[in-house]
């Protein structure tokens, strides 16, 4: 066991899945020499080489491209995408051609990719490099959307993503890159894909929320249980797509009550289509309408008002309040 | 344009038909490769034939095609007559391991790799067996948005020289796909790698209504080669030995590790671009007219004829050939009862997910309350 950040046990599942399997490639912009912006490829290169980790041009459509082409053509493919606000050159590839190239061609073909992404908000970065837009590849048959919410999870989900024979959205949240540690083990493990998990256990109210948003949310029910003596299960999703309904539902069934956290917008994220699905499935046990907290409707802002974009602790909250209240 | 390359040549072209086209090709030249005049002494006489049969089946499967669309037979169908030296010439330089990256137009090069002709008619007809490409078929399902295939053709001719395999990839794409990203990220990114990939660009001239004016300010697209330090080679692409002759020296190039090569091969889409298309709309009929007086199919005929290679006997012979050919490939599409609704869950992921199984049973239920309903009216 090593004490490591999130960022850190990316590096580690990264370098591990290169040693293990020699079909992995990593390629993307800055990933090579320099390690990433976010240092999650750090002495890989120099450890594996140009060949296996590679530094592209500057061009994400390429690099989602290319990586069909690598993938199909009998490689495993790790691209980088700077941020998630610069995925969208790629965004055709990713939809028209990563997701459907099993089906289009009857499995003859197949583009199992892992397309590590950082996302979100809350670093004080520049314009458009803080994004949360999960609902797009989530609402994408054919992808699979993975994130973690700690240094342990970030590396078991990896690992389970290189294995996967389908494509990966691996969105790493980049507000917790570096903000703890945890103890990673040095051998491989996997955490599944499709798989929630329950980070905290509780009776009154069910919170489900994802990747950075996880630590927020614990800090803001622990002030509500506090205030209000009551106990609130949070579940952290892990997988956006496809998500886990049999721990949710078995929650929401226990609880009667469902709050959705997510970082992105409210309208159309990924909350809706969770407090859909609870409303059709768990209808007699519920107490409350189900509650979402999201980002704002409107685009994220430059920093000085990024904090109040994303679902703040009174928000998260008052929403626990309204479901508990109603 | 290469002006050292040794295929240089100028554009006055006499065909062997003895029908002065310099005046209409004028415009078209210069090219690196010029249309054959002489007998090819680098082709072989087995060969020219074979290109000539592939060339003449496409042409009957695709007049067929459009018969079959006007019929009700398929669905919207996106003709190809005037490219067949494009797609069949190209092809058959090839190598059996090296790759066809095409698009929607290109099934006359996916047919001459080995893609059964049944599976494009299945394919136009809406139907998933269409998808299918056997095994050992080294061809990439064509890419319907434009210009998304080059990108893959360079990370499949990436994956061959990272394992080690002597693999090269022809992408085909047509002359408005050179104003997409993707053409520039795919050109860039197979130079500075040096991948062994050929970009096969068909200028028909017309990116459905939009001539080639509206796609670029430069007097060619091989040109565009040099911005990226790529070979970029002019061809008249309805002369069916000079596309032979700018891949088959491509594929070496490719193979020997000298990196990507720009083929622009000049051609013309007598018909719509798909049976949905009125091409009246936006191009005198008379060009279409002057295009055909260097068709690909009828000057290769010629040619073998000249050559004393071809006779009316084996014409014929051939013509029959084409028929039954075309016949079976049909009987086995429309032998086939109506797809099985269930293989919309098919192939989505490797491992349905349980929401997608409990759609399906979901599915299957509706379907048998629909049948019974039916049945019952």
């Amino acid at each position: 066991m090593t004490e490591m950040t999130l960022v850190q046990a990316v590096n580690d599942a990264l370098r591990t899945a290169l040693q293990s399997d020699d079909r992995v490639i990593l390629l993307g912009e800055d990933i090579g020499k320099n390690g990433g912006v976010f240092r999650a490829t750090e002495g890989l290169q120099a450890r594996f080489g140009e060949q296996r980790v590679v530094d592209t041009p500057l061009a994400e459509a390429g690099i989602i491209g290319t990586s069909v082409g690598l993938a199909a053509g009998g490689m495993k493919p790790i691209p980088e995408i700077q941020f998630m606000g610069f995925i969208y050159p790629g965004f055709e590839q990713i939809v028209s051609h990563v997701a459907r190239l099993r089906m289009r061609s009857r499995s003859r073909f197949t583009a199992p990719m892992v397309i590590r992404v950082p996302y979100g908000g809350r670093i004080r970065a520049p314009e458009l490099h803080s994004e949360s837009t999960e609902t797009f590849f989530a609402h994408t048959p054919g992808l699979t959307v993975v994130t973690p919410s700690n240094p342990y999870d970030a590396k078991g989900l990896l690992l389970s993503a290189v294995q996967s024979d389908d494509p990966v959205i691996f969105l790493e949240p980049m507000h917790i890159y570096r903000s703890f540690r945890q103890s990673v083990p040095e051998e491989p493990y996997i955490v599944p894909i499709g798989s929630a998990q329950i980070v905290k256990p509780g009776r009154d109210v069910t919170v489900i929320t994802w990747g950075a948003m996880v630590r927020d949310v614990l800090d803001a029910t622990a002030k509500v249980e506090a205030t209000r003596g009551i106990e609130v299960e949070v579940i952290d999703l892990r997988t956006l797509a496809p998500w886990d309904e049999e721990t949710v539902f078995a929650s929401v069934n226990k609880t009667g009550r469902a709050v959705i956290v997510h970082e992105a917008v409210l309208n159309l994220g990924l909350g809706a289509e969770l407090a859909a699905r609870i409303s059709e499935e768990c209808v007699l046990q519920l107490e409350a309408p189900v509650t979402r907290v999201g980002g704002l409707n409107v685009p994220v802002p430059l920093f000085q008002l990024e904090d109040l974009h994303a679902p703040t602790h009174a928000r998260i909250q008052r929403g626990i309040d309204k479901v508990l209240d109603f | 344009m290469h002006d050292e390359s040794p295929h240089f040549a100028d554009a006055v072209i006499t065909t062997q038909t003895g029908v002065d086209t310099a005046k209409e090709t004028q415009s078209l030249g210069p090219f690196d490769i010029p249309a054959t005049i002489e007998k090819p002494e680098d082709v072989q006489d087995e060969l020219l034939i074979e290109i000539y049969r592939q060339m003449a089946l496409l042409r009957e499967f695709d007049r067929r095609s459009v018969r079959l669309q006007r019929a009700g037979r398929i669905g919207t169908y996106p003709p190809l007559e005037g490219q067949e030296a494009c797609q069949v010439a190209s092809t058959l330089a090839l190598r059996k391991a090296d790759y066809v990256v095409p698009t929607y137009r290109d099934y006359g090069a996916m047919m001459v790799h080995g893609m059964p002709m049944e599976h494009i008619l299945m394919y136009w007809n809406g139907r998933p067996e269409g998808a299918v490409i056997p095994q050992d078929v080294h061809v990439f399902p064509l890419a319907v948005p434009i210009a998304t295939q080059l990108p893959h053709a360079a990370g499949l001719a990436w994956a061959a020289k990272l394992q080690g395999r002597d693999e090269v990839s022809l992408a085909f794409f047509g002359d408005g796909a050179s104003s997409e990203g993707d053409f520039h990220e795919a050109m860039n990114f197979a130079a500075v790698f040096k991948l062994p990939v050929v970009f096969f660009c068909q200028n028909n001239q017309y990116a459905i209504s939009v001539p080639l004016s509206r796609q670029t300010a430069t007097e060619t697209i091989a040109e565009k080669a040099a911005a990226y330090g790529v070979t970029g080679v002019r061809i008249p692409g309805w002369d069916a030995v000079a596309v032979y002759r700018a891949v088959r020296d491509a594929v070496v190039r490719a193979s020997r590790g000298e990196g990507p090569t720009l083929i622009e091969a000049l051609t013309y889409r007598y018909g719509p671009h798909t049976t949905s298309d009125d091409p009246t709309k936006y191009r005198p009929l008379s060009e279409a007219e002057s295009w055909r007086e260097r068709d690909p199919v009828e000057t290769l005929r010629q040619d073998l004829n000249r050559y004393r290679l071809w006779d009316d006997a084996k014409e014929a012979e051939l013509q029959e050939w084409i028929h039954e050919t075309i016949q079976a490939a049909l009987a086995k599409m429309e032998s086939l009862g109506p797809v099985n609704p269930l293989e919309l869950f098919d192939h989505v992921y490797a491992k349905l997910p349980s929401h997608l199984e409990r759609a399906k049973a979901e599915f299957l239920t509706e379907l048998s309350h629909e049948q019974t309903k039916g049945d019952a009216q």
